[in-house]
């Protein structure tokens, strides 16, 4: 791929807060105009890599270029391109949503009307009130507009539906989609597997500051070679021997977490009797047994033996 | 919603016209003002209230009138009630031995008379207290006139009255010198330090916004207000006490822009690394209390012994009070207000380079 059609391009980012290992040695590749995604559970170093890139925080070592350009350069002009969605901004709730909105759009030089904006995060009701009066669902929608205020050709998303309903979370899906719709770039970072899924057309999958897998969401889930993914919930305290599933007819990979076992298997139907079969003669109760489509989630349990969302 | 293909985002991205991010900046710090009824508060009524509430207590009261108690149990309490009677200056209470305490230590008198009989008299007052020593004259006066002094010196009195030489004349310059540096110090420097807890201020780098405007529109909101509380204050005293303005409105201009630059800098500079209002606040009254007890506001700075009068003058609150005072009261010109004005802009100079140079924006 030539090096012009990348909107984002980073190599071997390290960066270190004390002691601890935040970033270790990451590489990233966004092209023009696809979504792409930071899939990782949380301390990964999503946050850090992306406010690296955002020119926010500064790397040890490593190298980025956002938009061809390297951030010890003209930064107000780059600045001028970018939009930035951060974690945690809280804007003043005594402002209304038109007001915020306009002073982001008076930074920037070029830019849709903030009419514009307001409808296109779909805020028209809420023009007038105040930041302080707005739902968790309508301040994360009014970061979005913000960050869109310079009409940017690469848009960073940091956790955007973190903490949101599922009704609201759809909505920003919506939002990012349209936005992906018209052609930009878009970076985000998440640890929602299925939002990963959604919206991204490339999935980097983030663990311990180093990236772990990338491909697309689908590619990476074939990768796995499972159709289906059995989990088998133990009686809570059974003695498990190790390599319990490792002979069992149909099982490709299994892994323990807790007392869930977690099996990848090719075709369900023989693979199921199979397992059953395992546990009985193994004189294993089990409390549960579910299957399910593979999904990124696998792809993570089966990188690192950890679920995303565990702490 | 539908399920339908997400449509394209179709706007027009030059159809927004840019206004100046200075004027928006600065009008936010406006709206952030008004909006919040406490600000608004403390910043205008509350120095009136304190103005008032000091005018009313330290008037000047025509012939001052001394409060005397006459105790009832001596004596000779009715033939003493009876010689001063007379006198306009003297304001008689009788008290019993008790109330007679009381009254004395909590100063509703300021002087009580036990009288054994005509020719012998006590007095009982505090000697550290100024009415109290002023009683005693007036009383003994009055006693030793009706026993048959004569005077041995011939006396003519004129009096005059001059508006600045009360306590209010003294005092309202203070307060608006203090104003100035309280609304410039909190008001900055607090909405700066919860601008960077909410991390707004790390969402404003990530704009092309230019930084020094972000610390302009403070400034330029300082100005906007100090204009307000300045009028406010002053034409209260003007208008409610007769507190004059002898020196020249542009001379008193100068020096109130001069005040509030100089403290909405210097509380640039405490919010300038500060994370947390816990923070900022300590710093905050680290510097502003030196300033309340030392810098002239409530009594004279010349109180203070001389060895520290030098670190006194050099405070930036004793220059504006200096100076605000020299011009209202004593109509001081330009050529007296150097050294005040010398020192002002040299703590704005300072304050704001500093403030710029280790501003914390993430």
């Amino acid at each position: 791929m030539p090096a012009a059609s990348l909107a984002l391009e980073v190599r071997a980012l390290r960066k270190t807060f004390g002691t601890v290992v935040a970033v270790d040695g990451l590489d990233l590749d966004v092209h023009s105009g696809e979504c792409f995604g930071l899939l990782g559970p949380n301390g990964a170093g999503k946050t850090t890599t992306i406010e690296i890139c955002e020119g926010l925080q500064e790397a040890d070592s490593g190298d980025v270029i956002v938009l061809g350009q390297r951030w010890n350069s003209d930064e107000r002009a780059l600045r001028e391109r970018l939009g930035v969605q951060l974690q945690e901004t809280q804007f003043s709730e005594k402002i209304t949503v038109e007001e915020t909105i306009t002073l982001f759009r008076s930074f920037f030089q070029r830019g849709p009307a903030v009419s514009e904006i307001i409808g296109l995060v779909q805020l028209d009701e809420k023009r007038a009130a105040r930041v302080g009066t707005l739902s968790g669902g309508q301040k994360q929608r009014l970061s979005v507009a913000c960050a869109l205020a310079g009409d940017p050709e690469l848009l960073f998303l940091d956790e955007p539906t973190t903490g949101l309903d599922p009704q609201s979370r759809r909505q920003l899906w919506d939002l990012v989609e349209r936005l992906r719709a018209s052609g930009r770039t878009i970076l985000l970072t998440t640890h929602y597997m299925e939002e990963a899924e959604r919206l991204c057309d490339h999935v980097a999958i983030v663990d311990q500051g180093k990236v772990i897998a990338s491909d697309t969401p689908r590619a990476l889930i074939r990768s796995l070679g499972a159709e289906q993914v059995v989990e088998v919930e133990l009686v809570e305290g059974a003695a498990v021997p190790t390599g319990l599933f490792a002979t069992t007819t149909g099982v490709l990979d299994s892994r323990i977490d807790g007392p869930v076992w977690s099996l990848q298997v090719s075709a369900a139907h023989q693979a199921v009797p199979a397992v059953l079969r395992t546990l009985e003669a193994a004189g294993l109760s089990m409390t549960e047994l579910r299957t399910h489509t593979p999904t990124l989630e696998d792809v993570f349990v089966s990188l690192t033996g950890r679920h995303l969302r565990e702490q | 919603m539908s399920n339908a293909e997400p449509k394209q985002v179709a706007w027009n991205p030059q159809a927004g016209s840019s206004t100046s991010p200075l004027l928006q900046l600065t009008l936010i710090r406006f709206r952030e003002f008004l909006r919040e009824p406490e600000a608004v508060f403390w910043t205008f009524i509350f120095p009136l209230l304190l103005a008032g509430g000091l005018g009313l207590a330290f008037r000047s009261r025509p012939g001052d009138v001394a409060k005397v108690g006459i105790l009832t149990s001596a004596p000779a309490a009715e033939t003493i009630r009876a010689a001063l009677a007379g006198d306009s200056t003297l304001q008689l209470v009788s008290l019993d031995d008790s109330a007679a305490a009381a009254a004395l230590r909590i100063g509703t008198v300021a002087l009580v008379v036990a009288a054994q009989d005509a020719q012998r008299v006590e007095y009982r007052y505090d000697r550290a207290r100024e009415e109290a020593r002023t009683a005693r004259l007036l009383v003994d006066e009055a006693l030793q006139r009706s026993h048959g002094r004569k005077d041995a010196v011939a006396v003519t009195e004129s009096l005059i009255s001059e508006r600045g030489s009360r306590y209010i004349d003294f005092v309202l310059p203070g307060l608006l010198a203090m104003n100035l540096m309280g609304s410039g110090m909190w008001g900055i420097g607090f909405s700066i330090v919860d601008a960077r807890r909410k991390k707004l201020l790390k969402r404003f780098v990530a704009t092309p916004m230019r930084r020094y405007h972000y610390l302009a529109s403070f400034l330029l909101m300082r100005l906007g207000l100090m204009v307000i509380e300045v009028t406010v204050i002053a034409s209260f005293g003007y208008f409610a006490f007769g507190v004059p303005m002898r020196g020249s409105l542009i001379a008193f201009g100068v020096a109130c822009l001069l005040g509030a630059l100089v403290f909405g800098s210097l509380g640039l500079l405490v919010a300038s690394r500060a994370k947390t209002i816990e923070a900022a606040s300590g710093l905050m009254n680290l510097l502003m209390l030196p300033m309340w007890v030392a810098s002239g506001v409530f009594f004279s700075a010349g109180n203070f012994p001389d060895a520290v009068q030098p670190i006194i003058q050099a405070l930036p609150l004793t220059a504006v009070v200096d100076s605000v005072r020299g011009i209202m009261i004593q109509g001081l010109g330009w050529a007296q207000l150097l050294p005040e004005f010398a020192i002002v802009t040299t703590w704005l100079v300072l304050s704001f380079g500093v403030a710029l140079r280790f501003f914390r924006w993430r």
